[in-house]
């Protein structure tokens, strides 16, 4: 537990030292920032025009309108930049052979894993938060529906910590810090469009494809629903990342 | 303290090391010697259980590498070569890192960062970022965070790599001290560096042990004669001929010559007889100057080259 604190609180520190957790949360806030304004700007035009059309005026929820257009706008800005933040943590240890005197301290590789998945998901648990500020401008100045804005946050938690534990299985993989970049991308949007070519394949496989697909389990949250299954493949598919990089370290010892 | 038995280790069909065997006693400093790629740092990265034996087994302080890693890593410190080291972080951050890491209780982390510090000579540079320090520097870095917790075992791959020749003779000075309270393996491919700070040498060469002794043991076992320099003033094709009608005496050898009248030459007499004292007395009959007399023994250089090229013609 001591050793998981103590490579937790030296990664979280390396983010900030340098400037990439700067650049990374800047950016993200910037781009979710004019999503948001493009989002809102919408809202209001729809709501504008819902005032001279009465029948309008029931569907329209910020929600619906405003939320989930930006929810899934942000999990696509959250796919461009995790790679960014989890490219590093095994390639560049390795790259400079630091993983040597690392591996070879008296901590297991569970905890170096941990350690560094966890300020990895910091940062990003960090990122997202920062942007609360939105559903608080809403709270100001319209009707919120706080629990429905909540599970959507909840969903692109789960999203970003599930692209984390991916791309840090990419970069144990290599030394090299685009190569784990690249992986990862792919991987991910790859994981995001899986669903797609469900349409083309009969069953079973199509309900295969489905259940793998990252969107599919995250559309539910974004409308405001828990639903077990999506919470268990989520912490599915970080378990796995998690183990198959554990695997990776592992196998480093007999292959040298 | 360290038992090495039969150690191989193959990566994939490579093989790095074939069946090493040697011991170390507490206390004691070993040298592991051998060209590049003879499979040192292989064997140091086993010991620290970076890697996996194929075959065979270590044990460090009591503890098999392979069955309770984490048991012999809380009794090691290692120096990797080159020195890796998070290039974004300050020395003391790192070192306060690795404090932690190696379960120094957080009253006493200070003193002991404090007194690595100082033995490396490092302290002067705590609050620099290591990506801004140079390549000696670095290295002491690394050797200080090795040196953390006092561990029994001390794992050093190439401690002197990129110093200069002051730094050198400091870090020597620093494992010499820690003679007798720890135990040491130290690889290098410098071999003054072995005759100076080590009890023991190992040789490996092409993933083998080719020697194990002391250092003037194996310098002795591999002298086949004696050798003495002498600068003398005299006509040189008499002083040569002269000189080899001493009984003993196997071969003249006309070395250098520093004028026209003084030359060195190089004396190879029989094993086991010392010929000094018939040479000085030849040469003062003579009338000749005897300007210096001084016997020559193999040093490690020799005998390494000597074994490593033995190795590869016996094969």
């Amino acid at each position: 537990m001591r050793n998981l604190y103590s490579i937790l609180k030296k990664e979280i520190g390396s983010y900030f030292i340098s400037p990439i957790a700067y650049v990374v949360i800047g950016i993200f806030l910037i781009i979710c920032g004019y999503f948001f304004y493009g989002a809102i700007s919408f809202f209001s035009l729809l709501s504008l025009q819902a005032s001279y059309d009465a029948s309008m005026q029931a569907g329209i929820n910020t929600t619906e309108g405003l939320f989930l257009p930006l929810f899934s706008n942000m999990s696509l800005i959250i796919l461009l930049i995790i790679p960014l933040l989890t490219m590093r943590l095994f390639s560049e240890e390795k790259r400079l052979g630091t993983i040597e005197v690392l591996l070879t301290l008296p901590v297991r590789d569970g905890e170096v894993i941990l350690g560094k998945f966890l300020a990895c998901a910091g940062v990003f648990s960090l990122m997202l938060t920062l942007t609360f500020l939105y559903p608080l401008i809403v709270a100001l100045w319209g009707e919120l529906e706080t629990a429905a804005v909540l599970t959507g946050y909840l969903g692109l938690f789960l999203i970003g910590i599930a692209f984390t534990s991916l791309g840090l299985f990419f970069s144990s993989l290599t030394e090299n810090q685009i190569v784990a970049a690249v992986a990862s991308f792919g991987a991910f949007i790859l994981f995001l469009t899986i669903g797609w070519s469900s349409e083309f394949v009969g069953p079973p496989l199509n309900k295969v494809l489905i259940h793998l697909s990252i969107l599919n389990h995250f559309s539910n949250f974004a409308k405001g629903i828990i639903d077990t299954s999506d919470l268990i493949y989520y912490l599915n598919f970080i378990f796995l990342c998690l183990f198959l990089t554990s695997r990776v370290l592992e196998s480093r010892r007999w292959r040298g | 303290m360290i038992e090495v038995k039969n150690l191989t280790k193959y990566y994939g069909p490579v093989m790095a090391v074939e069946d090493v065997s040697f011991s170390v006693k507490k206390g004691e400093i070993l040298g592991l010697l051998g060209p590049n790629a003879a499979g040192k740092t292989t064997t140091m990265r086993i010991l620290t259980c970076f890697l996996s034996p194929t075959r065979g087994e270590a044990r460090v302080a009591g503890f098999d590498v392979s069955k309770e890693p984490l048991e012999v890593r809380r009794r090691i410190g290692y120096l990797p070569e080159n020195a890796p080291l998070y290039l974004d972080m300050r020395v003391s951050g790192y070192l306060e890192f690795m404090a932690q890491i190696k379960g120094i209780e957080p009253a006493k982390r200070k003193k002991s960062i404090a007194e690595v510090m100082e033995n490396c000579g490092i302290a002067n540079v705590s609050s620099r970022i290591m990506g801004h320090l140079s390549k000696g520097y670095r290295q002491r870095v690394c050797l200080a965070q090795a040196l953390l917790n006092q561990p029994q075992v001390l794992i050093l791959d190439e401690p002197t790599l990129g110093l200069d020749p002051k730094q050198i003779i400091e870090i020597r000075e620093l494992i010499k001290k820690l003679a007798g309270k720890r135990t040491v393996i130290l690889s290098t491919h410098i071999l003054p560096e072995v005759s100076m700070t080590c009890q023991r040498v190992v040789i490996i060469n092409e993933g083998r042990v080719v020697a194990e002794d002391t250092p003037q043991n194996l310098a002795r076992a591999f002298e086949k004669s004696n050798q003495i320099l002498l600068e003398i003033e005299g006509p040189s094709s008499e002083v040569a001929s002269e000189l080899a009608k001493i009984p003993g005496v196997l071969r003249v050898n006309l070395k250098d010559s520093l004028s026209q009248n003084m030359h060195l030459y190089l004396v190879e007499s029989e094993k086991d007889i010392d010929i000094r004292r018939e040479l000085s007395s030849k040469i003062v009959h003579k009338d000749w100057g005897l300007l210096e007399i001084r016997p020559v023994s193999m040093n490690l250089e020799d005998v390494f080259v000597k074994l490593v090229t033995e190795e590869k013609t016996q094969r």
